[in-house]
């Protein structure tokens, strides 16, 4: 089975350069990869660097050891090491990422921020915002927000926005955030729907669920990440 | 997607006398792809943008643009006639203050049309046409095009320079803090204006700004400047999110949170 995602001995520590140079240590030795059509979960306590890893696997955050090998159009990319352009690439063709919190941009409407990740493939707009629109009805929400920019939606409202726009590119790479963290139990279980899907149609999945009924309902495997500690040295 | 960029900067430096105005930059700009440029007053943005956009030479280094055509100028070596061609058609600037890229005693359809003249355009009927279109686009009513930008309040000033800049459908455009000195609200207005055009029209930029959400909103790489050289440079949301230098971690620790 194809294996878009190779991790191995990535390496990740913060220097505060206004602490007087301290560095903090967050991961180490993280080695681990994803198949298609697999979803695997990030466990550990808070802190213990989830978040990060994926922030590396995403270009987030840099990477100070190690490679993230991605396959990518064809070819084998080391994301630890690649130039922004080829990152950008990275993110518009092969890995996706529901981000925690949504970022809104001023007077951008729901249905056109959930639209904007096909439009930059390529897609035609009108194509990409009927997408959209099935995929903001599955997620249940009410239809006359759709045309309002989301800056004033609750918290679980835009978690739904930024899941919409998580989902509705066909990236062979998915990266999950806590997605399901501020939902309702109906809206949980069309997430968890939606992953199955994806799982369904190959696509490597790599999540952080703090919530465990959703953790066991999607999860092929548990990697722990307090096996990647850092070695927390006192700051 | 083009694999040549649209720009190549190599080791350009600018001093006043002994003093340092920017030092040893490098980079290469792709089409389509908007590059923030940040730092605080006296960095050396400002002077690398106008090495750059040609309004100023610089002490040493080169940059090569791809022109139309497909073959690399050098800018430094091309005549002030070619210069001015490029800046008038090919090129935008967007001035902080929209007083020094408007002519503000002439009406806001003959700010956009006379760019179109520059290039050769000289039917009134057409120019007149393009000239409401641009208005529209961003986003200034039709009945105002006969009059002169002094009518204009500061965000709609700064909208219509866009539009006199845009007009030409350049594939380079450099902005120099172009929501300076405006209103929050104005500003949020002109950068979803801006990050639109951008997007739609696949242009490239080069955006100076002390803002670092400016930076954010409308950028996808991102230098970071301090005494005249690039301290950081890197994707947007990686210098932001992981800053590496100590003056970029100073900067991004200065944020106001709302």
């Amino acid at each position: 089975m194809a294996t878009p995602l190779v991790v191995s001995d990535v390496e990740k520590s913060f220097t505060m350069h206004l602490r007087d140079g301290v560095t903090l240590p967050v991961v180490a030795g993280v080695s681990f990869s994803i198949r298609a059509g697999e979803c695997a979960v990030l466990g550990g306590p808070s802190g213990a660097g989830k978040s990060s890893i994926l922030k590396m696997l995403y270009g987030n955050y840099a990477v100070d050891e190690g490679q993230i090998i991605v396959q990518h159009e064809n070819g084998l990319i080391d994301l630890a090491s690649a130039s922004p352009r080829t990152v950008l690439a990275v993110r518009r063709r092969t890995i996706g990422y529901v981000s925690q919190f949504l970022r809104t941009v001023p007077r951008v409407s729901a249905l056109d921020v959930v639209a904007e990740p096909l439009v930059e493939r390529g897609e035609d707009r009108e194509a990409a915002r009927a997408k959209a629109r099935s995929l903001l009805a599955q997620l249940n929400l009410p239809e006359k927000l759709w045309a309002l920019p989301p800056a004033t939606f609750s918290g679980g409202e835009q978690q739904r926005v930024n899941i919409a726009r998580g989902f509705i590119t066909e990236h062979p790479i998915l990266l999950l955030d806590e997605p399901t963290a501020s939902l309702d139990a109906k809206n949980r279980d069309v997430v968890v729907e939606l992953i199955a899907a994806k799982k369904a149609a190959g696509v490597a999945l790599l999540g952080i669920f703090h919530d465990l009924d959703v953790r066991d309902a999607v999860a092929d495997r548990v990697i722990d990440v307090t096996a990647f500690a850092a070695g927390k040295v006192a700051a | 997607m083009t694999d040549e960029p649209l720009l190549r900067v190599s080791a350009l430096s600018k001093f006043y006398g002994s003093r340092v105005g920017c030092e040893n930059v490098t980079f290469d700009l792709w089409p389509g792809e908007v590059l923030a440029v940040v730092g605080e007053s006296g960095s050396g943005k400002t002077t690398l943008l106008n090495c750059l956009s040609t309004r100023l030479l610089p002490s040493s280094g080169t940059a090569s643009y791809r022109v139309r055509d497909g073959q690399w100028r050098e800018l430094y070596r091309m005549s002030e006639a070619e210069r001015r061609f490029l800046m008038r058609t090919d090129w935008g600037f967007v001035h902080q203050n929209p007083a020094d890229g408007l002519r503000m005693t002439v009406s806001a359809g003959a700010n956009v049309g006379e760019r179109l003249m520059a290039v050769g355009d000289r039917h009134y009927g057409k120019i007149r046409a393009t000239a409401v279109d641009w208005l529209s686009r961003v986003e200034i009513d039709e009945d105002r095009i006969d009059d002169e930008p002094r009518a204009f309040s500061g965000g709609m000033r700064q909208r219509l320079q866009i539009a006199r800049n845009l007009v030409t459908g350049p594939r380079l455009v450099f902005m120099d803090e172009p929501t300076g000195g405006l209103d929050v609200s104005v500003q949020a207005r002109l950068l979803d204006l801006l990050r639109g055009l951008v997007t739609d029209l696949g242009l490239a930029a080069i955006v100076v700004t002390h803002d670092l959400a400016v930076a954010r909103l409308l950028s996808q790489r991102m230098m970071v400047m301090k005494d005249g050289r690039v301290v950081e440079s890197g994707l947007t949301d990686r210098v932001l999110d992981d800053p590496r230098a100590p003056y970029t971690q100073l900067l991004v620790s200065s944020i106001l949170q709302v």
